[in-house]
């Protein structure tokens, strides 16, 4: 098993008290597994993915643990996290023009990049890296601006590949490019898992139908807890979860009128996880809630390997 | 609006849900739970301001010196602060808190009148500059195409320009005899780098939304830019001001000793010049040059570390939390 | 009632260069009352440049873009008229005043003698109709409120408008949540009913099928293909809308790769065929399609 979150818990610091911005969250990626993480903002993705990697400075560890093929994962310890990051866990951003040296060209980039990690650059390993994800050899004598969104997204997916770690944090990688770039994107990415360049990802996004097509299992979150967490296809196509199941009937699709049926939202808004309240968060906006939602339900495996929280199934 | 970046979509990317403040920073409270209702922006900012030490302890020595300036003279038996009241050079005493000068004149009389000079100058100078800097940077910035190319092209010129050559020439010939005057030069030379800043920082706001659907509702430019615009950057304003009112005071200050000051006035620069003319540091009248030096080292340094603390309050990626 | 002939803007690429770029090149469609129009397009397609046109932001660089007859331009006037909804909402409200003022600013340029109290209760009607709750919204800073529902106070705000007969919404549900995305496309729907024309500005397929009763895909500028919704979608002509079609990840449906496009003008802009009519109320500009001027 590559990757165990058990019980993690990770608070904002605010002017206003703590924000549990992840509030005991659990579950575990397989070798070989790509997650698809999805909620809408602020149901704590972001803030996992985050955890995962490093934590910026107002956010806090406050309990639970990270284990990576067997080891302690130092969430909490920004400086102890350095031996972790980018060999063992590595992160594509969302905005990868932000990541990259403008000044630089590709080519320099990645040798100064590996020569401060400690490790030398193979051309041809690269090159074949490069082509697995859709690009040429060229692209390492360009500047970072010379590339259109799409390739640099795959660029960088390539340099934070280059030391195979056991685990890749996806950050809403596609949800700034055209869709023609995200099926790219996203190919690439299914691609670096085949060729064994990561062992698992964790693929981050708020885009469902997305997800279904590139994760093996997929996450929902919703403020700050896990909802339901399913193989892809049982997730999309027979989900348990109450606010899952709303989700999915929210989303139209191609070719849907208005006219042939009216889809609807989800009303009123997750509640403020300043100072969350008890029981099921998803109450206050689900149908099916009752008194026994006053309850926090707990995290459920009603299939194998599918885990809903709801008292309802 | 030429200088629309070409193919006109500057913020369209189809980005979806991560909105850079909500998504990526701890949820916000939203409306439904009111016992944890946010605070307004201001009192966050005020709330910050008075927890950042460098700003409370800048603005705490400004303070002083001012009320010490503004009150000070009422302290002093007579209007004059050049007269020459007593014993010639002698040290600091209880009748002489500071001591005299060469001539007998009282250095704390000529200090507090001093303060009060160059506080004026720090006004005048850097309001003037402020007021053009902010006209110049806002049409430039908001108006853009050949309106901002002119204005950019006068405001390099005056930013090239050596203003303290140019200040040199137009004291000499036409001579300064008055502290505003010498504001007034001080504030028509030193707005340039003020002017491009908020330029950039106007260029940056119009881009968002808001100054369009100010403009869908009827709005005028000059309404967009004093009720749209400038609250956004009223920080930023205000850095600036502390700068150009800093800046102001130093080049008084060099003018004053290089002998080009208000000819029938008293300011600290004026009291350096006549205590290096007179020698003061080889006779040892310390008195004479100590008080003047560090008013002015103190005045302005205190303004730049408010500045750096003020720069911490508004900012929020500077706050140490 | 919104007429666009031969539409077209170049932005100019430097100071003193002559050199120019095209982002809306020859554009031509018609918005009826009551109707929905889609325009569809990837970054760059000058999608938002062509709703920036409507309501006067940018100027038109050549081509007529009329309202009722009468030529759009820019100011008080037109604007009781035309009204836009930008996508991100939380750009289009000053951080540093309460959210209602984009209310205030409505009543200070279009109705300054109604009394507050008359105001007021116009503005929580207003409010009341995108299904919000004047209590939770009112007097609040936008950080204090979702994105969903500072969208939906932007559309209480045009329509706070009697005179109002044309909305530009662009992009006005991407930053939104997939939870309320479709309750904001609803309340646009729900306009059409009161007679007003919109332009629904998306990257989206699948939301811009949603609402429309016409499509127009722009790419690079120009229209590739446009007409009745269900046309367009239902038997798509133009590769590059294809091509877009097969990239839309739906659920339950594997991904096809787009067929192959061959020696297609889509990869070769030159060579793009003029706009024709391939079916009734179907125009594709394709000069692979046999009637099309160019084949």
């Amino acid at each position: 098993m590559t990757l165990t979150v058990d019980d993690l818990r990770v608070h904002y610091r605010t002017l206003r008290g703590d924000v549990r911005a992840l509030d005991g969250v659990s579950f575990f990626v397989d070798d070989g597994e790509i997650l698809g993480l999805v909620g809408e903002s602020g149901c704590g993705k972001t803030t996992l993915g985050k955890s995962l990697i490093r934590m910026d400075g107002r956010m806090r560890h406050v309990g639970g643990t990270v284990t990576l093929d067997g080891d302690d994962v130092p969430v909490g310890d920004d400086r102890a996290m350095n031996a972790f990051r980018f060999r063992r866990i590595s992160l594509v951003p969302q905005y990868s023009m932000s990541a990259m040296n403008p000044t630089r060209r590709i080519g320099r980039m990645i040798r100064e990049l590996l020569a401060s990690r400690g490790a030398s650059v193979d051309t041809a390993e690269l090159h074949r890296r490069l082509a697995l994800v859709g690009l040429k050899p060229e692209v390492l004598d360009r500047y970072p601006i010379e590339l259109s969104g799409g390739m640099k997204q795959r660029t960088v997916m390539v340099i934070s590949t280059l030391l195979d770690p056991s685990l890749l944090v996806a950050d809403e990688v596609t949800s700034a490019l055209d869709v023609s770039n995200q099926k790219a994107v996203a190919h690439a990415l299914v691609g670096l898992r085949d060729q064994g360049l990561v062992t698992s990802m964790v693929f981050i996004t708020h885009d469902l139908a997305l997800t279904s097509h590139i994760a093996d299992t997929i996450m929902v979150m919703y403020a700050g807890l896990l909802a339901e967490k399913a193989p892809a296809n049982i997730l999309t196509s027979a989900p348990r979860h109450p606010y899952t199941r709303r989700l999915l009937a929210a989303l139209p699709e191609a070719g849907v009128r208005r006219s042939e049926g009216r889809l609807s939202g989800i009303e009123g808004s997750p509640p403020s996880l300043l100072s969350p309240p008890a029981g099921c968060r998803f109450r206050d906006r689900c149908p099916l809630a009752d008194d026994r939602c006053a309850e926090q339900p707990p995290v459920v495996e009603v299939a194998p390997r599918h885990h809903v929280a709801c008292w309802k199934v | 609006m030429n200088a629309m970046p070409p193919l006109g979509e500057p913020a369209s990317e189809p980005v979806a849900t991560a909105q850079p403040a909500s998504d990526a920073g701890p949820p916000l409270a939203s409306g439904a739970a009111e016992p944890s209702a946010p605070l307004s922006p201001t009192r966050e900012t005020l709330h910050y301001a008075l927890r950042n030490p460098k700003l409370l302890i800048g603005l705490a020595v400004v303070l002083v010196l001012l009320l010490t300036g503004l009150f000070g003279p009422l302290l002093l038996d007579g209007p004059d602060p050049n007269a020459y009241s007593g014993a010639q050079a002698v040290g600091p005493s209880g009748e002489h808190w500071f001591g005299t000068t060469t001539f007998g004149q009282d250095v704390f009389a000529q200090f507090v009148y001093g303060l009060r000079a160059t506080f004026l100058v720090g006004v005048i100078g850097g309001g003037i500059a402020a007021v053009i800097a902010m006209l110049v940077g806002f049409f430039a910035g908001y108006r853009g195409g050949v309106l901002d190319e002119v204005l950019t092209m006068l405001t390099n010129i005056v930013l090239v320009i050596p203003s303290l050559a140019v200040l040199l020439i137009v004291n000499a010939y036409l001579g300064v005899r008055s502290v505003p005057v010498q504001g007034l030069f001080i504030g028509l030379t030193s707005w340039p780098w003020a002017a491009r800043a908020i330029r950039a920082q106007t260029f940056s706001l119009r881009t968002r939304d808001f100054v369009d659907l100010a403009r869908l509702s009827g709005s005028r430019t000059w309404k967009i830019i004093f009720r749209e615009i400038a609250p956004n950057m009223s920080s930023y304003l205000f850095m600036t001001f502390i700068l150009l009112f800093g800046g102001s005071i130093l080049i008084a200050s060099s003018l004053d000793f290089i002998g080009l000051g208000p000819t029938d006035s008293v300011s600290l620069g004026l009291m350096l010049q006549s205590a290096q003319q007179w020698s003061a540091l080889q006779l040892g009248l310390w008195w004479w040059f100590v008080p003047p030096g560090v008013g002015i080292t103190a005045v302005v340094g205190a303004l730049y570390v408010a500045n750096v603390g003020l720069d911490e309050v508004f900012n929020p990626k500077l706050r140490e939390s | 009632m919104l007429t666009l002939d031969r539409v077209t803007k170049t932005f100019r690429t430097g100071t003193f260069s002559g050199s120019s770029v095209t982002a809306v090149d020859r554009v031509s469609f018609t918005v009826g009352r009551g109707e929905v129009v889609t325009l569809l397009g990837e970054s760059g397609s000058g999608k938002s440049t062509l709703g920036r046109m409507i309501l006067g932001l940018t100027p038109v660089t050549a081509g007529s873009l009329t309202l009722g007859g009468e030529p759009v331009r820019s100011g008080r006037e037109y604007y009781r008229r035309v009204q836009g909804i930008f996508q991100d909402p939380f750009s289009c409200f000053n951080p540093v005043f309460k959210a209602d003022r984009v209310f205030a600013l409505v009543k200070e340029a279009y109705y300054p003698r109604v009394s507050a109290a008359d105001w007021r209760g116009r503005v929580e009607r207003a409010v009341r109709d995108v299904r919000l709750d004047p209590g939770q919204v009112l007097n609040k800073y936008p950080h204090q409120l979702s994105g969903g529902q500072l969208q939906r106070l932007l559309i209480a705000r045009a329509l706070l408008l009697d005179g109002l007969e044309f909305l530009v919404a662009d992009e006005i549900t991407s930053m939104l949540d997939a939870s309320t995305r479709v309750d904001v496309l609803n309340l646009l729907g729900d306009l059409r009913e009161r007679g007003l024309g919109v332009l629904y500005i998306t990257h989206d397929l699948a939301l811009g099928t949603y609402l429309a009763e016409q499509t127009v895909v722009l790419r690079g500028g120009r229209i590739t293909e446009r007409g009745a919704t269900e046309k367009v979608f239902g038997n798509p002509m133009h590769p590059y809308t294809r091509h877009l079609l097969a990239a839309v990840p739906r659920l339950g449906v594997d991904w096809v790769d787009a067929e192959p496009v061959g020696s297609c003008v889509f990869h070769d802009a030159g060579a793009e065929g003029e706009l024709h009519e391939a079916e009734p109320d179907h125009f594709v500009a394709c000069a692979q399609l046999p009637g099309c001027p160019g084949h």
